[in-house]
């Protein structure tokens, strides 16, 4: 029995190992001295009563945990077999291939009642509107999260983490209410036509017209609905700016006082303390957290679904409708007409859930590069 | 000489300018920041009060075009919804994060879990919504209640699994190895001692992840699939709150307008709830009754 006692371990393996040794051995001591029991018995008294049941529980709590791994390889083998039928159908052209319209001479991507399956307009319109969400988002953050740490007084700190953390537990359909009433008029009226003004003036167009990106089939051309790939990307950029905010203000506290004491005693003004020791040395964890809202941005449904107009097409203007990976499965998963329609929809989840698992992946890796390690560097 | 100290205090001028503009953009980023919350805080109250009367708790929706209704069943469901899910996320969670916390801290593998449940949490709602369909709905060739809370329940798993671990974590070694010391076995020591420690943060963190899927609309839409009529059978398709403020919203009535602000009202009153709760318990520290 004192071989059941096991030597004292390192703090940190104490708690992992077996638990029983020490309320064993106190048992046996009096087992022992009180009654005569046969050694069987004492050995089931020592290893029997709580051994077994700590193996059983720890066990358990490791189903628990890896139960995470499951559901990661369900929903991979779930997509994948559901999308067997549209990946036969057209493999990877799936992603890029277009069919013509006879009758207008149009690019023709998705047509359910002619069983045309085409998901480019979908990957163009998650791009974009991410990539304006990204744009509009990020400097924002960044500000929010400079002014936060470094230059706020001590009585707003709280209230501002804690409307910034609000911003986060909004639900996106409660964004995409606000923004179908509120922000698509608004849009519409006041910021669109000055966009389609000021990027349609002339003196614009005659310098800036040979990138393409000026004038009628410019950015900012077309028609204004309100609705479309930009008023996504704004409502987006609102949804993932606590996201990137939180994030780097984490990043940035990691970054040690005496480095901005430093530079600071070299004479830097405060701006120059928070370019050259703050933000040079968060950069990594700050790329991070932004490609982390980017994560976020791609597979945003609800009010994307909600404003960016559901139309399957391609246009250089910001201000057309389009539709996102995401919107399009909201939109027709429900009512799919047939196997193939629901299957290419599957698909399109299943690049989607790709996809995010890629960025978000990357994301926690650099995030987790700088909150880890000491992030402090000499040059 | 004299020219020297010129550009010298030009430059300092020039820094100081630097400075100050800077200070001004990021004051002016978080104006901008908090601008969009005061806005959306502003009209939900402002439309969402005006609409809220006892009908809207006590009645299911009118047919379309007609004036007046509530929605007494997307309450009700969003609460059956939001049972299912906590009996199955909830347990599942807490034990991945004692898992983390208690026996694989420092492994490989725990470190592995930890990862996937972080990048878990990034993956859109509406590829959760196709898996749980996949499973359940497309074999059982039925929308259901039960496949709306299962896809709720496992997008709770990741979130309690994480804020659950950093919780214990929390708790003192010494604590622990007092227990231990006493002759009590690993296992209760883990229940009774270090998770009644944390149970504040850990409670805190369920109810956290549970305002974060009160709110989710996209795993629903084909699973739950709403419900225009009272039902809480588990095999029925079933009405939801988010749902219901999703279908009202692109709706063309006025009315079901005013009805789509009243929900948003009502469900964002419970996620600021409980965040309040959440930050109120986190201020406290979890320790404050065991220390």
């Amino acid at each position: 029995m004192e071989t059941s006692l096991e030597p004292p371990s390192g703090p940190g393996s104490g708690i992992s190992s077996p638990a029983s040794s020490p309320a064993t051995g106190s048992g046996i001591a009096a087992v022992a001295s009180n009654s005569p029991v046969s050694d069987v018995r004492r050995f089931l008294l020592a290893r029997g009563n709580s051994a077994l049941a700590d193996r059983i529980f720890s066990l358990l709590m490791l189903a628990c945990a890896a139960s995470i791994f499951c559901i990661v390889a369900f929903i991979a083998s779930e997509l994948i077999s559901q999308s067997q039928m549209s990946w036969h159908a057209s493999g990877l052209a799936f992603f890029y291939k277009f069919n013509v319209d006879p009758q207008t001479g149009l690019p023709l991507f998705w047509d359910p009642v002619n069983g045309v399956f085409y998901a480019l307009p979908f990957l163009y319109g998650t791009l974009v509107s991410s990539l304006v969400a990204l744009v509009i988002a990020v400097p924002l953050a960044v500000g929010v999260a400079i002014f936060l740490t470094e230059m706020c007084p001590r009585f707003l700190r709280g209230p501002l983490a804690f409307l910034t953390e609000l911003l986060a537990a909004i639900p996106s359909v409660v964004y995409g209410l606000w923004a179908i009433f509120i922000l698509v008029p608004l849009l519409r009226e006041h910021i669109n036509p000055i966009l389609i003004d000021t990027f349609g003036a002339p003196l614009v167009v005659r310098l800036f017209g040979w990138t393409g990106l000026v004038g009628d089939n410019g950015l900012f051309g077309g028609v204004n609905l309100g609705l479309g790939l930009l008023t996504a990307g704004v409502i987006l950029a609102i949804m993932i700016l606590p996201i990137i905010a939180s994030l780097t203000r984490e990043v940035m506290s990691t970054v040690p006082h005496s480095q901005r004491e430093a530079a600071l005693a070299l004479g830097a003004t405060r701006w120059e303390m928070i370019r050259i020791a703050v933000l040079r040395n968060a950069r990594i964890g700050i790329v991070g957290s932004i490609i982390l809202g980017l994560g976020r941005a791609l597979g945003e449904t609800m009010a994307v679904a909600m404003v960016i107009g559901n139309t399957a097409e391609i246009h250089r203007s910001l201000l057309s409708t389009g539709h996102s990976m995401a919107s399009v499965i909201a939109n027709e998963f429900a009512e799919a007409t047939s196997d193939l329609h629901r299957s290419a929809l599957v698909e399109i989840g299943l690049a989607l859930f790709v996809v995010t698992i890629l960025v978000n992946g990357l994301a926690r890796l650099l995030v987790w590069a700088v909150t880890r390690s000491n992030p402090v560097r000499v040059n | 000489m004299k020219a020297a100290i010129q550009q010298n205090r030009m430059r300092n001028a020039l820094r100081a300018a630097t400075d100050h503009l800077a200070t001004g953009l990021a004051i002016l980023a978080t104006l901008l920041v908090v601008a969009p919350l005061f806005a959306i805080f502003g009209y939900l109250i402002y439309k969402g009060a005006s609409s809220l009367n006892l009908a809207f708790f006590t009645q299911i929706p009118k047919p379309e075009g007609e004036v007046g209704g509530g929605m007494a069943n997307a309450i009700v469901g969003s609460g059956v919804l939001l049972a299912i899910a906590s009996c199955l996320g909830v347990p599942i969670g807490i034990g991945g994060g004692i898992y983390l916390a208690e026996f694989g801290r420092g492994t490989r593998l725990a470190n592995a879990i930890r990862f996937t449940a972080d990048v878990l949490n990034g993956v859109p709602s509406i590829v959760m919504g196709i898996a749980v369909y996949a499973l359940i709905v497309f074999r059982e060739k039925h929308f259901s209640a039960f496949s709306g809370g299962v896809a709720l329940g496992i997008m709770m798993i990741p979130t309690v699994t994480r804020t659950t671990e950093e919780m214990l974590l929390m708790v003192p070694n010494s604590i622990r190895e007092a227990a231990l010391g006493l002759g009590v076995p690993n296992w209760r020591s883990v229940l009774s001692i270090t998770l009644k420690t944390a149970s504040p943060g850990v409670i805190t963190g369920c109810m956290l992840a549970f305002a974060r899927v009160a709110g989710e609309t996209a795993p629903l839409l084909f699973t739950a699939l709403g419900n225009q009529f009272w039902s809480v059978s588990l095999n029925q398709p079933i009405a939801a709150l988010p749902l219901q403020i999703y279908i009202y919203a692109i709706s063309p009535y006025d009315d079901q307008h005013r009805l789509a602000w009243a929900g948003a009202l009502v469900l964002i009153a419970l996620i600021v709830i409980a965040v309040s709760l959440v930050r109120y318990v986190a201020s406290r520290g979890i320790l404050k009754g065991a220390s």
